[in-house]
């Protein structure tokens, strides 16, 4: 049985705050949930994928962040209770629907979670999706740990319901990759089929109808701050004359540094966990009973500019400080050392900080080799990579390459360099035609399998259509790679028990207008090169489908070890031949640091996988007889 | 209740995630309220992974620099590039086999001397514990068991009110079943063998 399943009440789970937000949903009795996976929002959907096996959720992972919200909302307005993740530049292609949903509202609870990424561990943007509830109109909760994560998921489904609006539940990166101690309430039953009732003067948003419905929303949106000013996930605690606002996983940094500086009865503190519509009246109660306050949020300063004006409106002239010099951010994620430390420089608190160890002291940290992440040895992504650099570089021709979003960015890094513009999902195919029609320039561009589902069709039919002239490369690897190795409309190597469809990306692109369709098993070097250097020739625009599963996620899918071939550099191998680490860049493939050995480069066996394309393009590495005993 | 902040560093693949679970889970049975941190997504291909487990009353999931009590290094560079978490009070636990950087491999960059950058370690924290993990997991049985070697290095440094007992039960119940006895196994080589700041290891 899947852990999130478990029926016991009271039990004491160690839950990644993604994972306390499915348990929350399923107590709240959530029927439907939908996603399009990004990090670090992807282990929501993956356990609600496991769960729906086994149970009568109905989950899936839905081609973009837009569709996904939709689905979801059509299984709302039919009653039933849905749940919607996505990261946060997620909920920017998902924005569109969003923005009206508010209007029309729901009637079975939805939750739509947004997860930030603050610092921008694996995303192209650290926007502030708090955000999004004042632009939508809609409520936002903020948890700040894995428990509270549970229960506002569920708290989100009731407000919901009440007021018909979809609830917008807000997490950062820690929040959703921390793990903590989460206490288990009760499954609800799900209530897994509903009725549409029609009602096309609330639904269809014409102009007549969405004016009334404007008016219905700003009305729920006043409701709301009432029930935030009331929320118990709204505190003012502490004692003293000095206030300090705060919300998501900023509070535990707070929360923490108020013990470790001995201000306890110093301070008051305001927590809004239910922080749009902002509760004025709350914060009027805070504002009167304190000095001064400062604001703690990592990002943008919303809660400080929401205090700023209710005070201004409430005559209260306060000092309220957040951002700005010798305060907070505007950048990147907080610490607790740092918020220690900018507390204690406002209210004037005595407080040294540690003094961490610094290895600039030591004359060995100047040269300190790097460790950037890389495509895995036997990635195919690879291949392609260098077969187009090949055939470049024997045809003296030069490119750009606009890339997309997943593994296969990493093909940035050197000796590959196959990446030049990225802004978002699909802006490869969109950015390609613009940079071709705008220049003189060959430009050939790389897109993911998913990512193409994703938001690369669009792109391509309007390229057909508009006559834009570029090479279109569709890494096509089987599966989401990146966020975990997530299926996609286009699979067809499938976990067991998977019965949909696969809709095959050379058949979309035919379909879409594009007459110059190759497909290449990137693995074999030679016809991989021939059809680049054939699209290169045609002059017009073509899409390559470089087509081979990620190692990976064959190998977990399969669970059977394929008969692994294994590979040796003969004793040819030119002492100043590098040009395996040059254009290639195999992490299986390395210098021998001994200078007595006998060939210069060598093969870690342990980490190739046998792919077998160093062999095509240097004669001095060969097959090697695989001794009897390791033979897989 | 005392607090304990551990930070964790390695390599993609070496399994400190689930290094980062088991201590979590062994600090819990031990009494104490845990919370942890991880890095998932991108970082993760055959970048550095790291990752906080914080223990007592502590809400904040992340360490701030200058102040991890005990750094779990799965790696000597990544160990000495961690550094900066560390203070004079700090007790580090590392291993001392390398996984050479992708760079090193391709030879654009130098891996430097481990027992160098171990002395300048040991020069500036309260105690440098190291450990042959690697070895001693392909003794257990699977060089996949360095991350259960570095727990049972940890044990027995006793630097964590964890007893030996908590972690066994963890690694019974929360790693799988097929690697149970490996990873006991790893432990207990572990628990029996570190070598204690002699200078040399």
């Amino acid at each position: 049985m899947h852990p999130l399943l478990t029926q016991e009440e009271g039990k004491k789970l160690l839950l990644l705050g993604n994972e306390a937000i499915v348990r929350g949903a399923l107590e709240a009795g959530v029927a439907f949930a939908t996603t399009y996976p990004g990090t670090p929002s992807s282990e929501i959907g993956d356990n609600f994928f496991r769960i729906a096996s086994v149970s009568e959720l109905y989950f899936e992972y839905s081609t973009n962040e837009k569709v996904a919200l939709e689905t979801a909302a059509g299984a709302s307005v039919s009653g039933l209770r849905s749940m919607c993740s996505m990261k946060h530049v997620g909920l920017n292609v998902a924005a569109d629907a969003l923005m009206t949903l508010a209007y029309v509202g729901v009637r079975g609870g939805m939750v739509v979670v947004t997860a930030d990424d603050p610092s921008m561990f694996s995303s192209q943007n650290e926007q502030d999706n708090r955000i999004y509830a004042r632009l939508s109109s809609l409520p936002m909760l903020e948890p700040t740990s894995p428990q509270e994560a549970k229960e506002m998921t569920e708290a989100a489904f009731e407000l919901s319901e009440a007021l018909e609006l979809p609830v917008l539940l807000r997490t950062t990166t820690r929040l959703s990759h921390c793990r903590g101690i989460v206490t288990t309430g009760a499954l609800k039953p799900l209530h897994t089929k509903g009725t549409f009732e029609k009602d096309s003067s609330r639904f269809v948003t014409v102009p007549a109808n969405a004016r009334v419905r404007h008016k219905v929303l700003l009305a729920q949106a006043e409701k709301a701050r009432e029930m935030a000013c009331a929320s118990p996930f709204n505190t003012i605690t502490g004692a003293g004359g000095w206030g300090i606002a705060t919300s998501s996983i900023a509070y535990n940094y707070v929360s923490d540094a108020v013990q470790d500086l001995g201000i306890q009865d110093r301070v008051k503190i305001l927590k809004l966990g239910f922080s749009y519509p902002f509760p004025d009246k709350l914060a009027v109660e805070f504002v009167r009973s304190i000095d001064k306050i400062l604001v703690v949020e990592e990002l943008e300063p919303s809660l400080e500019y929401d205090l700023k004006v209710t005070a201004q409106s409430n005559g209260l002239a306060i000092p309220i400080a957040g951002k700005g010099p010798e305060l907070f951010s505007r950048l990147y994620e907080y610490d607790p050392g740092m918020v220690r430390e900018v507390i204690a420089r406002f209210f004037n608190v005595d407080y040294t900080p540690p003094k961490p160890v610094d290895i600039k002291e030591d004359p060995q940290s100047a040269q300190l080799p790097m460790r950037p992440p890389n495509l895995c040895a036997g990635c195919p992504h690879r291949a392609t990579y260098f077969a187009v650099n090949s055939v470049l570089a024997e045809t003296q021709t030069e490119a750009i390459f606009p890339t997309d979003i997943g593994c296969y960015t990493l093909g940035l890094l050197p000796p590959l360099q196959t990446a030049d513009f990225l802004i978002c999902m699909g802006s490869s195919v969109s950015s390609a035609a613009g940079i071709a029609r705008a220049t003189d320039q060959r430009v050939i561009a790389f897109i993911g399998d998913s990512t193409f589902f994703h938001s690369g069709i669009t792109g391509l039919i309007n390229a057909v259509h508009n006559k834009h002239n570029f090479i279109l490369v569709v890494l096509d690897n089987g599966t989401t790679a990146m966020t975990g190795h997530q299926p996609h409309p286009g699979v067809d190597l499938t976990p067991p028990g998977w019965d949909k469809p696969s809709i095959p990306i050379a058949d979309i692109a035919r379909a879409c207008g594009v007459e110059q369709v190759s497909a290449v098993n990137p693995i074999n070097l030679a016809k991989t090169k021939a059809a680049v250097k054939e699209a290169l020739d045609s002059n017009e625009l073509s899409v390559i489908v470089a087509k081979a599963p990620c190692p990976l996620y064959e190998r977990r899918v399969t669970d059977k070890k394929k008969k692994k071939r294994a590979f040796a550099v003969g004793p040819g191998c030119a002492t100043d031949c590098t040009t395996c680490i040059d254009t290639f860049g195999c992490p299986a493939l390395y210098k021998d640091s001994d200078p007595d050995a006998d060939t210069p480069m060598i093969i870690n066996e342990n980490m190739c996988i046998g792919c077998g394309v160093c062999v095509q393009f240097c004669k001095e590495i060969r097959p090697k007889k695989i001794r009897a005993k390791g033979g897989d | 209740m005392d607090n304990h902040r551990v930070y964790l560093t390695g390599v993609g693949g070496q399994g400190t995630l689930l290094a980062t679970t088991v201590l979590a889970e062994a600090a819990i049975r031990a009494g104490y309220h845990a919370v942890t941190s991880e890095v998932h997504g991108m970082a993760q291909r055959g970048g550095v992974v790291e990752s906080t487990v914080m223990m007592g009353d502590i809400k904040s999931p992340i360490i701030s620099d200058g102040e991890a009590d005990v750094l779990l290094g799965f790696e000597p560079v990544e160990t000495y590039r961690a550094m900066r978490k560390c203070s004079r009070h700090s007790v580090v636990v590392s291993n001392d086999v390398p996984v050479i950087p992708y760079t090193v491999a391709i030879g654009k960059g130098l891996y430097p001397n481990v027992e160098k950058i171990f002395d300048f370690i040991r020069s500036q924290v309260k105690q440098l514990i190291t450990v042959s993990a690697q070895q001693l997991a392909e003794q257990a049985g699977s060089g996949l068991a360095t991350n259960i070697v570095m727990l049972g290095a940890l044990a027995k440094s006793g630097v964590l009110p964890i007893p030996k007992e908590a972690f066994e039960e963890t690694i019974r119940t929360k790693t799988k079943a097929k690697f149970v006895e490996t990873n006991l196994r790893a432990f207990d080589l572990a628990f029996g063998s570190t070598a204690e700041n002699k200078g040399n290891h």
